[in-house]
């Protein structure tokens, strides 16, 4: 479904993604783990077209298409979502009128009929429940106020609402009590289908408890290191990151727990 | 041409024609103020209040009378909507009987046309009525050449439930018009006064607005002015309030139309525990300029004041905020806070915001803030991660910057009528119209 090949990013001059590879089918969920400053972030933003990275080398293929070349807006509508790790606030728009310009934009996309503010209600209603959002949490300005728990749940929401054919969740995790980390471990859950590809960005191993990766990868420097199975995160949870050497190269005795942190 | 010898001419031509003209004491008030304007000529650059704003060019400037008009019966039932409230229309600066509903008033109201109150109750007009020293020379104008305008007056403790809307219609056949707006809460009374301005069609007309306003001790006034002049008109207006003590006044300022908007506005605080809200929106495009230009008088101790205004500007556009404060020698713990801020939509619009401060007292909070942006690209950018196009995006996000004025309106018909005006004038209105 999405093939990553030898990708490189910089912005403002700086090389962030120095050749990274990943590649995911449809139906498989995986995990990308790495510390700080590892190009996590940069990925997740490349891929939904962020333009202040500026891509100088590689290829993106999203079933056949040239994911590159696709307009913002044009790859959401294609069924990508990006789940921010810093939602933006914005005042003087109210949520529903937000989300139901989100939904409707990708439907109409899609070759579905558009919502009408009925339809459109009973559907936001079902879903926001499912994530545990108040109803109010409508006719408030878009993430505005919100807490930093209310903000990744209304990320959540936008995912489920949207029905994405491939979810990028960027430390959808960071920052979360563990009743938060159930409703986005929940929302992920409910996603997956074998229609359906799910990257899960993560600094911590903890939201792994929830959502069964089927591969996990380690990110540092702008490349993966290491690929392996679930008990690669089990692995670094025990381990840290400080076994990743400073220019990316992965040293054979693991330093103490922590290093990175 | 617009230079002073025309207006000289056009007051002799009309002074005795102007309603109230038998009365000595506006005869003379009218005289004084023609001849200060004539002294003074129109404010340039070199006038400290008008240094942003010059009106030389005035003294070239042919006005000519528009040939059209809007369907003043149209417009006003596109206003109205379901609305009651008290409705005033004038046409062409002079007020039209058969289109206005002025409604049933409570007892100690009074509301009518400043020509009818001239004719029935002159002494209590001539006590509120200023004089030919108030504010610049383009106000001095006003008050040689105002044809009518509104009278209200509450008596204390009077309510008036429902909004006072003064609808001004530019007509056809005059190149200018000249409104006075009277208005005299007493103590403890309260009330809403809408004022819209429209205008239409292609030719450069002038209009010049002055309301002045007495709200007395514990009154509540509400001022809100939406201004949809035609796009070439030169609107020269002037909003000036006293308060007494505990008084609260509001003033909203939505300018959208008009080639040159002026706009004066300013409260004195004559009484200990006042309050004033000055809010204001402005869009701008192509050449067009808007100035406000504040003046808040901390005159008694204790008062508050809150100023807002926000602009967008587009094209080559200007918008222009200047706020003075004046914090008097005996007025301790007084509070005052403005706030401008810009959004910029084209590399070559302009803004400019100036405080000026005047403090004479110690034991005082005052605070100042100004910013120029333009759309941010996180918002921008998480936007369309959720589909929706640049267009879109972008017009919602300079819509959502400007609501955050409107959200200061209270009374919710208001506000919509306000969001109404702002979405006619932004591109792709229609996008947005589930906003309403």
């Amino acid at each position: 479904m999405l093939d990553i090949n030898n990708l490189q990013a910089s912005v403002e001059g700086k090389s962030i993604l120095k050749g990274l590879d990943l590649h995911v089918k449809a139906g498989e969920v995986h995990a990308i783990m790495g510390p700080n400053g590892s190009g996590k972030s940069t990925l997740a933003q490349v891929l939904a077209g962020r333009d202040a990275f500026e891509v100088t080398g590689g290829s993106v293929t999203w079933d056949e298409h040239d994911l590159l070349a696709m307009p913002i807006e044009e790859r959401a509508r294609a069924g990508l979502f990006l789940a921010f790790q810093y939602p933006v606030e914005i005042p003087g728009v109210s949520n529903a009128y937000f989300l139901k310009a989100a939904v409707n934009a990708v439907r109409k996309h899609r070759g579905l009929p558009e919502f009408d503010a009925m339809d459109f209600l009973t559907r936001v209603k079902a879903e926001m429940k499912a994530v545990g959002m108040k109803e109010e949490f409508l006719y408030r300005a878009v993430n505005e106020g919100f807490s930093g728990g209310e903000k990744k749940r209304n990320e959540v929401l936008q995912m489920a609402l949207l029905e994405p054919r491939l979810a990028i969740l960027d430390e959808t995790d960071s920052g979360l009590d563990i009743d938060a980390l159930k409703v986005v471990a929940d929302g992920v859950n409910r996603l997956r289908s074998p229609e359906r590809a799910l990257i899960v960005i993560t600094h911590y191993q903890r939201l792994l408890d929830y959502i069964v990766p089927d591969q996990v990868h380690v990110l540092s420097h702008g490349r993966i290191v290491r690929s392996g199975g679930r008990e690669l995160a089990l692995e670094l949870e025990e381990k840290g990151y400080g076994w990743i050497g400073d220019s990316g190269e992965v040293h054979s005795a693991p330093e103490p727990a922590g290093g990175a942190q | 041409m617009s230079d002073v010898d025309t207006w000289l001419a056009h007051y002799h031509a009309h002074s005795a024609v102007l309603p109230g003209a038998e009365l000595p004491w506006l005869a003379d008030i009218r005289r004084q103020a023609i001849y200060r304007f004539a002294d003074e000529g129109w404010p340039t650059r070199r006038h400290p209040r008008w240094n942003h704003t010059s009106l030389a060019f005035m003294d070239q400037q042919d006005f000519a009378p528009a040939g059209v008009a809007p369907d003043a019966a149209a417009a006003l039932a596109r206003l109205r909507g379901e609305d009651a409230g008290h409705w005033l229309v004038f046409v062409g600066g002079r007020f039209d009987a058969a289109l206005s509903d002025i409604g049933p008033l409570p007892a100690g109201a009074q509301l009518s046309s400043l020509a009818e109150a001239l004719a029935t109750h002159p002494e209590a007009v001539e006590a509120a009525f200023g004089s030919h020293e108030d504010g610049d020379s383009p106000a001095a104008l006003n008050a040689a050449l105002a044809s009518d305008g509104a009278w209200l007056r509450l008596a204390r403790g009077v309510t008036l439930e429902a909004p006072v809307h003064l609808v001004f219609i530019a007509g056809a056949d005059e190149a200018s018009r000249h409104l006075r707006n009277l208005i005299v809460a007493e103590a403890n009374s309260e009330a809403t006064v809408v004022e819209h301005y429209l205008g239409s069609g292609e030719a450069s007309t002038l209009t010049t607005a002055v309301t002045r306003l007495q709200v007395d001790a514990d009154a509540r006034l509400t001022h809100l002015k939406l201004q949809q002049e035609a796009e070439q008109t030169v609107h020269l207006a002037r909003i000036d309030a006293v308060q007494g003590r505990g008084a609260r006044f509001a003033s909203h300022s939505l300018s959208f139309g008009a080639r040159l908007a002026r706009h004066d506005i300013g409260t004195r605080f004559d009484g200990e525990g006042c309050e004033a809200l000055f809010n204001g929106l402005y869009h701008l495009d192509g050449r067009r300029h808007v100035d406000h230009h504040t003046r808040i008088d901390h005159a008694q101790p204790r008062g508050t004041s809150r100023e807002f205004y926000r602009g967008l500007l587009d094209g080559l556009s200007r918008g222009v905020f200047t706020g003075r404060v004046i914090v008097a020698k005996d007025a301790q713990r007084s509070d005052a806070m403005q706030r401008c801020d810009n959004l910029l939509l084209s590399r070559q619009a302009e803004a400019d915001a100036r405080p000026e401060l005047e403090i004479y007292a110690d034991d005082v909070k005052c605070s100042h803030g100004a910013t120029v942006g333009q759309i941010d690209e996180d918002s921008l950018f998480y936007l369309q991660t959720r589909g929706l196009d640049e267009t879109h995006a972008r017009r919602l996000l300079t819509y959502a910057f400007a609501t955050e004025a409107l959200d200061r309106i209270d009374l919710a018909p208001l506000r919509k009528q306000a969001r109404a005006a702002l979405m006619a004038r932004l591109p792709g209105g229609e996008l947005l119209e589930e906003l309403l």
